[in-house]
This record gives C-alpha cells, sequence and structure tokens, in this order.
C-alpha cells in the first residue's frame, strides 16, 4: 500500500433488493419510477392494540424459498431478507466466491433491531415453558453481527468483517468501511444491510421516541417536509450490494458497474440543547471534499427525510446552505418504504445507483404542500428525466449519527455493467 | 417405556434443526459424524434439546460430547430413558 491509497477506487459491480417495494432490484425499481407504496397494515402481527398500525412491510418473502434450511431456524427474520439479498447481489454482479480467495473477501453490514423478531419468540418460550424451551440458537440469532457472520460462512469470506450500529445511517457507514477495506487491499465487500423491527417487541422499542406516525392512512402517513409531516412510518428489508476494487472489478469484465463510491464522511451531533449546528451540512461539505466534487456537480441529492417537523427543517436548511435554495433536486423515495434503520440507506444506496443508471429521478411520493422553511427542490408527482452523474445520499440515524455517500456514475468509457435483468431476488 | 428411534432423531434434525445443503439424511447417517452432516455442536445442542421436551428426558449439556453420531446419540438417550425411567 505504498502508493496513494486513494488511487484505489470502490465501484459497485452487483444489487440486491428485499425490501417492501419488492423482492428483487428490477421489482423494487419498477414500483419506485411507479410511485407504488409497499405501505400497508402490519401483517406479521396483530397491531390492533397499537398506537401504530402501518409499516412497510416486504410482500411474499418466503425464508423456505430464499435462505437454505439449515439457516433458517439458526436466524432472525432479518437476517432471512440479508442472506437472500446477498446471494442475489453477487449474483447480479456475476460473482462466484470460488473464484476469489477466502481472504479477499469481506463482509460489512448495517444493523439496528438485530434480531428482535427471534428473541421476542425465545422470551416467551422462557417465561411460557421454562429455560429448556429457548433455542440454542438464541445465542447467535439476535445480535447484530448475526447476518455478517451467516453471509461470511455462506460464502466463504474471511477477509474483514464486521457490522455497524448507527440506525439509519448505518447503511452509509457501511459503506464508507467498505471502501476502506477496498483501499487496505480486500477484493470484494458484500456491503449494505435489512432490518426487520416489526414485531411487538421491536415495534414498542421504536415507541418511546415518540417519531413514530400514528396516522392510519397508508397515503397520509408519512409525508417528509410536508406541512403535515407526522413523524415516519417503519418498515422492514433493505439491500446487499456488492462493493469491489474497480481493479478487480476491470479484470472480471464488469467495467465501471453502477458507479463509484466517491466520496464519503460521517460525523455526530451536538449533544441536545447545545448552541452548535447539527453536523448535516459538515457532513455533506466533507463527503462532497472526499470526492473532489463541488456543489455544483451534484445532480440529486437522496435526502434523509425524516418525516419530523424540526428535523424536515435542518436537513432543508442544511441543503440549502451548501447548494442555495432549490439549489439541487431532492428525492426521498422512502416514503414508498417507511425507514428500514439498518436496511434503509443501503436500499437508498441502490436506489440512486440505478437512477444514475438511467437518468431518472425517481419522485417523492405523497408530500404536497412543503412546509414554511423547507426551501427546496422536492421532486413530486412524477420522475424527472435527466442526464445524472453524480448523487449524494444522506443518511441520519437515532441519537445523532449522520453520515452522507457520494456516488458517480461509471466513466462512459468504461464498458456498461452487463445486463442487470433477469433478478430473480435470490437463489436458495 | 418410551424409546427413540434413527429414524425419529432423523425426523427432528431434518424438522426442527434443518439440512445442510448436498446431505441427504435418508442415508445411512447413523455413524456418520455430526460434524460431517453439517450439524456443528451448537446445532447438536439444539436437537438435545428438542429431544428433551419431546420425549421428557434430561441431558445435560455437558453430555453433547458422548453423542458424536446419530447412533451413538440414539444409544445414549434411551439409556437416560431407562436410567429415568420415562
Amino acid at each position: 500500500m505504498s502508493t496513494s491509497r486513494a488511487a484505489v477506487e470502490a465501484v459497485v459491480t452487483g444489487i440486491g433488493v428485499v425490501a417492501p417495494t419488492g423482492i428483487g432490484t428490477e421489482a423494487h425499481w419498477q414500483s419506485v419510477v411507479a410511485g407504488k407504496s409497499g405501505i400497508g397494515r402490519i401483517s406479521r402481527f396483530d397491531p390492533t392494540p397499537y398506537p401504530v398500525r402501518l409499516a412497510g412491510q416486504v410482500p411474499g418473502f418466503l425464508a423456505r424459498e430464499q435462505v437454505p434450511s439449515r439457516l433458517i431456524p439458526q436466524t432472525d427474520h432479518w437476517t432471512h431478507m440479508a442472506l437472500a439479498a446477498a446471494a442475489a447481489a453477487l449474483e447480479d454482479a456475476r460473482v462466484d466466491p470460488a473464484g476469489f480467495d477466502d481472504y479477499d473477501m469481506a463482509v460489512v453490514t448495517a444493523s439496528s433491531s438485530g434480531g428482535t423478531e427471534f428473541g421476542q419468540h425465545e422470551m416467551e418460550r422462557l417465561y411460557l415453558n421454562g429455560p429448556s424451551w429457548v433455542s440454542a440458537y438464541q445465542s447467535i440469532a439476535w445480535f447484530y453481527a448475526a447476518t455478517t457472520g451467516q453471509v461470511s460462512i455462506r460464502h466463504g469470506m474471511r477477509g474483514p468483517c464486521g457490522v455497524i450500529c448507527c440506525e439509519q445511517a448505518g447503511g452509509i457507514d457501511a459503506f464508507g468501511q467498505a471502501r476502506r477495506l477496498i483501499r487496505l487491499g480486500s477484493r470484494l465487500v458484500v456491503s449494505g444491510g435489512t432490518d426487520a423491527p416489526l414485531c411487538p417487541y421491536g415495534l414498542v422499542a421504536q415507541l418511546s421516541n415518540g417519531k413514530l406516525s400514528q396516522v392510519d392512512d397508508q397515503a397520509r402517513a408519512y409525508l417528509p417536509f410536508d406541512v403535515h409531516a407526522s413523524g415516519h412510518v417503519p418498515g422492514e428489508g433493505g439491500a446487499m450490494l456488492i462493493v469491489e476494487s474497480a481493479e478487480s472489478a476491470s479484470a472480471r469484465g464488469a467495467g465501471g458497474g453502477y458507479g463509484t463510491i466517491a466520496g464519503y464522511a460521517a460525523g455526530f451531533d451536538p449533544p441536545p440543547g447545545s448552541s452548535r449546528p447539527p453536523v448535516l451540512r459538515r457532513t455533506m461539505e466533507r463527503a462532497l471534499e472526499d470526492a473532489g466534487c463541488p456543489p455544483s456537480e451534484v445532480d440529486v441529492v437522496f435526502a434523509d427525510a425524516a418525516g419530523v417537523a424540526e428535523e424536515d427543517l435542518a436537513e432543508a436548511r442544511a441543503l440549502t446552505e451548501v447548494f442555495g435554495p432549490r439549489g439541487v433536486p431532492v428525492t426521498a423515495p422512502k416514503t414508498l418504504t417507511g425507514r428500514l434503520y439498518g436496511g434503509g440507506a443501503s436500499l437508498d444506496i441502490a436506489t440512486a445507483l440505478l437512477a444514475l443508471r438511467d437518468g431518472l429521478i425517481p419522485y417523492t411520493a405523497g408530500p404536497g404542500t412543503l412546509a414554511p422553511g423547507c426551501d427546496i427542490d422536492l421532486v413530486t408527482g412524477q420522475p424527472r428525466e435527466l442526464p445524472l452523474r453524480t448523487a449524494l445520499v444522506l443518511a441520519r440515524g437515532y441519537g445523532g449519527f449522520t453520515a452522507a455517500l457520494v456516488l458517480r456514475a461509471p466513466d462512459p468509457a468504461s464498458p456498461p455493467q452487463a445486463n442487470p435483468g433477469e433478478d430473480k431476488g435470490g437463489t436458495g | 417405556m418410551s424409546r427413540i428411534t434413527l429414524a425419529e432423531l432423523t425426523e427432528i434434525m431434518r424438522t426442527s434443526v434443518g439440512v445442510e445443503e448436498g446431505v441427504d439424511l435418508d442415508g445411512d447417517i447413523a455413524e456418520i459424524a455430526f460434524a460431517e452432516l453439517g450439524y456443528d455442536s451448537l446445532a447438536v445442542l439444539e436437537l438435545v434439546s428438542q429431544v428433551e421436551r419431546r420425549y421428557g428426558v434430561s441431558i445435560p449439556d455437558e453430555a453433547v460430547p458422548e453423542m458424536p453420531t446419530p447412533a451413538r446419540a440414539v444409544a445414549f438417550i434411551n439409556e437416560r430413558l431407562t436410567l429415568e425411567g420415562v
């Protein structure tokens, strides 16, 4: 590594999606472009007695079709979705792990809820039936690194592995870490995240922060930047992506893949009551500096879009300070899925790369009248078609985590990504 | 007095612990090590706890090394069933 580390580019060569907008990258992208929502009444349990009854749920996900049978009883729903998405991403990238050295492949995921549903189930068995009824797999299923570990074991990836827990910001931090590992010599990093916070225990754990929308109309429940913003809808799923050194991708004929991780920065907000401003503006600026990209070169921003009035205003102000009033198109397709926590930012990254690929900014379904002070060019009503070269993805996690990622479309001179169609959403 | 058969143990392995890709539990597995069948020590612990619940027998965790194969597991469990007079 004696030569310039910064010269080692990290490109994304594969995408796997398991999200409320669909299973499979193209199913997801079609829903996003059409503004088709995956939010509905919670069906994983009876939400009647809870103040929050809407969520983004993955339609038609059956673990037995997507996950090896040995792994199903060992792992939580969140890991099931990640295993399916990781397999789909490898297939999309046309990567056969057997063709790589075990130690050249790494896994970094984000997780926020861990194996909440699995844990609840085993807790119930403990207090209803006794200790011998608790699954031995409780010991490994619940904790945040479980998904990373299972993906690593399944595909024989023995390079540096880790998990990042920064709530919604974690998905971006995972890609920052993936790029760091590529610069340190890893050839390929499976990166991204999913989350499965939709069980009574998982939902109640979120209620205390007061940021969940209690509106029962799925079209009106999650309206970031809108005068009627009422909080966010929770959701499950996410995306797993294959980050690869440009050299490795090029040697395999994958060219520039879907695009390059051009810049990354993370920050942490000052404590409540501090006179210092939130860290989002500086984080954006540092990510742009890292990418060597002036604000004028950014073609689209995928916003964090909290859906909480003061947080929306803070984000809109930071955007205005960096880009000028209505200075850049802003979108938040997450209104179709709800906030996916550990899975949210990686799904945004996947969506941003697809937007770069197709020259199409998906619109933000829901918001109508922007709240006073939100002086941003929010893309609403219909997608916006224009040549896209650079996207900025933002995320804020509960408690002050803040992260920004700059993505750049592949150089037109490099061969295009092989046809990414025929996505089956994972193999068992 | 209740007894466990190899077929019953195999059924619990199949339904409660799952089957590794490429492993055929219908074959002659009696003398094959659990590890070779894709069941690590945690999987054997889970299998044992399923057996405990279904057969009302108690098997200490420390006994796992006494059950390296399905045949040895069946023999050990039946010994415990006899001892406990279940």
